[in-house]
């Protein structure tokens, strides 16, 4: 069994937008995409049925992407220091390390998440984020990568990846609920 | 005892490995007490499991 050009060209959409969430930046992820693209019609007869075509093409672009994403990141300067600094976070909590505000449950039901715009929302709360500490969130949250792999692939340590991980949570928490969950709260 | 700031550094640490065990008391006796921090680790869960829902459709 193999997947038709046509399966595979089927998917180039979904592909994309999966390799945007990963890279911030259109021509690059298109360009994986294509990659990704020709080398699984050169590979065709392996797909082997096992799993949709959809997922396996999505595991051929996943090197696709560690790969654009390692480019990437030997181009960023190596200063991790605006990724690991916390100090833009003081000012949620009190001297005692207290939520300064009330932390509120945000109480969207799970189907009320209407994942088309809560992925525009997503992209744009990523762009606001230091370039390396979005990649590394993107790494771990949206192709699921195991955090050894992350700092392998980036060469950064497990206690930096950790660091920005968080920050990229925190930030996005904040950035989501002016964005998403108030706004939906109020409709 | 744990400050609101350590336990959402540790809920945040705890999504990417499996905490320690004292960690991982020292955390649940914090959430015990604390709804803040409780509404914290929901929100977390819910950010993961909005961006993979939307991924996925």
């Amino acid at each position: 069994m193999s997947a038709s050009p046509e399966q595979i060209e089927a998917e180039r959409p979904w592909l994309l937008r999966y390799a945007r969430a990963q890279l911030q930046d259109q021509a690059a992820a298109e360009d994986a995409v294509q990659d990704a693209l020709l080398a699984a019609l050169e590979g065709r007869e392996r797909f082997a049925g096992q799993a949709s075509v959809r997922t396996w093409l999505t595991s051929i672009l996943r090197f696709k992407l560690v790969d654009t994403i390692r480019r990437q990141h030997r181009e960023v300067a190596t200063d991790l220091s605006e990724d690991t600094d916390l100090s833009d976070l003081d000012g949620l909590f009190d001297g005692q390390g207290a939520w300064q505000q009330a932390v509120r449950a945000w109480g969207v039901p799970e189907e009320g998440l209407l994942a088309k715009q809560f992925w525009q929302v997503y992209q744009q709360c990523a762009q606001a984020m230091p370039k390396r500490t979005a990649m590394v969130f993107a790494m771990r949250e949206v192709m699921d990568m195991e955090i050894a792999d992350i700092c392998q692939n980036l060469s950064i340590t497990a206690t930096n990846c950790s660091v920005m991980l968080y920050r990229a949570r925190m930030s996005l928490r904040e950035c989501l609920e002016t964005r998403w969950f108030q706004q939906k709260g109020a409709s | 005892r744990m400050s609101c700031k350590q336990a959402s550094r540790l809920i945040s640490d705890g999504m990417d490995r499996p905490l320690g065990r004292s960690e991982q008391v020292r955390l649940s006796f914090h959430l015990l007490l604390c709804r803040n921090c409780r509404h914290f680790r929901q929100q977390m869960q819910q950010l993961r499991s909005g961006i993979r829902r939307a991924r996925d459709e």
